[in-house]
């Protein structure tokens, strides 16, 4: 599985053009407002953009945005809820059970209201809400932002295992340390360009 | 019938002095709403003289083309007044017609099945009833809609971090915003179905004290005011869905993305 890209944002991001295989980490760095997130979610087609994007041979345009979503997936840096019930956000409770266990989730938390759980506690049912529906992309905006060190390896340690399966793991970071500790392949944006660094 | 009794302009005004209590209240409690009072009820009474003016007119001389520029005028005016009842409303002409269309649908369609079917007057389009029915069920959908379209677009943009979490995990625009759709429907039918259960019991609506007024059977009076009712929660329900679903359209597009620029900036 690849995933190519190439073109521009809305914002004027110059991407040159990349290809990144399945089992590949990249991780993409650059100051606050050169436009991470802009080129996350046009990649998830959540915003136009004038970039050429492709899964396979399959250009984005050619699918249906939903089919395209499911199979290359966005999580926002700040979580949002559909359902009040923390549990009822997620597609099978059942099922994500083991990996909450992981990321040292109490499972007790799923019947609270959502938004009593604290910052680290919705990020984390918010990336097992992403990681549940298994999709091929995973376009992660700061992940692990909120996470203390232990349980933000055990998060890393979950995005490194979905790479290992054949996904395509490209995540934002202001933590620098983040590329060696996951292996990664490193883009900077650098005067309005992404650069392989 | 014994007919209606005049009210002399002395009389009127005497009545109109009331309003100084409103003022007093304003002043003491420093509210600074004088102005507002007195602006409101001069544009009240500027208002319905002109209506009468117009109504005196259609009336007499029974003229297809001149209660056909009533009624369009009246429904510019409810479709202006929905579009300034929101908060951010959809830029443009669309976001206008997006209020405006629902409600002319509904009103039309329910006026004259009130006049065609239930009162079954010949001849049908007799001004006397088509012109009080279809500005009651104009002005009551007018603000079923404007509370309904105001409710979904300020959810819409409180909750977008919601809604474009159910986007970014492959969900369809219309299953995205579903719950604030329905809790946006249930705003704007609240009013009236408090009404219905209300009616009778705490006021006396405005239309059946008017016929009771004039002399009408109280029992008479009462089947027109329950018809009526019936119209108005039905021309809320249609007008409202109607709008809603334009508006949903609205603020997507084929990329099944949440066009949030699509409305207007916030009030600073």
């Amino acid at each position: 599985m690849t995933l190519t890209l190439e073109g521009r944002t809305t914002t004027g991001l110059a991407v040159p053009p990349l290809v990144v295989p399945g089992g590949a980490v990249v991780c993409l760095t650059g100051p606050s407002g050169a436009g991470k997130t802009r080129l996350l979610r046009a990649i998830a087609d959540l915003d136009s953009s004038a970039l050429r994007i492709s899964l396979d041979g399959t250009a984005m345009a050619s699918v249906p945005a939903p089919t395209w979503r499911r199979r290359v997936a966005y999580l926002a840096p700040v979580p949002g809820w559909i359902a009040e019930r923390a549990g009822a956000n997620l597609a099978d409770e059942a099922a994500a059970t083991p990996l909450l266990a992981t990321l040292g989730f109490n499972q007790a938390l799923l019947s609270r209201p959502v938004r009593e759980l604290s910052t680290g506690q919705q990020q984390r049912l918010h990336l097992v809400r992403l990681l549940e529906r298994a999709p091929e992309v995973l376009l992660l905006d700061e992940p692990t932002s909120a996470l203390d060190p232990a349980v933000r390896d055990a998060a890393e340690a979950v995005i490194q295992a979905r790479a290992e399966t054949g996904a395509v793991v490209i995540l934002t970071t202001h933590d620098a340390t983040a590329i060696d500790r996951l292996g990664a392949r490193h883009w900077r944006i650098e005067d309005g360009e992404v650069v392989e660094a | 019938m014994n007919g209606v009794i005049d009210i002399d302009i002395e009389k009127l005004l005497l009545a109109a002095l009331l309003l100084t209590v409103n003022i007093a209240v304003s002043w003491r409690f420093r509210l600074a709403l004088e102005r507002k009072v007195g602006i409101a009820a001069i544009r009240m009474t500027v208002q319905l003289i002109c209506v009468g003016l117009i109504l005196e007119a259609v009336f007499s001389r029974s003229d297809p083309w001149l209660a056909a520029l009533t009624f369009c005028i009246m429904m510019g005016f409810a479709a202006r007044e929905v579009y300034a009842r929101q908060a951010r409303p959809i830029r443009g002409l669309v976001g206008w017609l997006a209020g405006g269309l629902g409600l002319w649908i509904a009103a039309i369609s329910l006026t004259v099945f009130a006049l065609v079917v239930v009162i079954g007057h010949d001849p049908w389009w007799e001004m006397r009833f088509a012109v009080p029915l279809f500005g009651i069920i104009l002005g009551n959908a007018m603000t079923g809609v404007a509370l309904a379209i105001d409710g979904f677009t300020r959810a819409v943009a409180r909750e977008q971090a919601a809604v474009e979490a159910m986007l970014a995990l492959g969900q369809p625009f219309h299953r995205a915003v579903a719950p604030i759709l329905r809790e946006a429907i249930a705003t704007g039918m609240t009013p009236i179905l408090n009404s219905m259960s209300a009616t009778g019991l705490v006021f006396l609506p405005g239309m059946m004290v008017g016929q009771i007024l004039a002399g009408a059977p109280p029992m008479i009076a009462i089947k027109y005011q329950l018809m009526l009712m019936f119209l108005l929660a039905s021309g809320i329900a249609i007008s409202i869905l109607l709008s809603l679903s334009i508006v949903t359209r609205l603020l997507t597009d084929p990329r099944h993305r949440l066009r949030l620029d699509r409305l207007a900036s916030p009030a600073a």
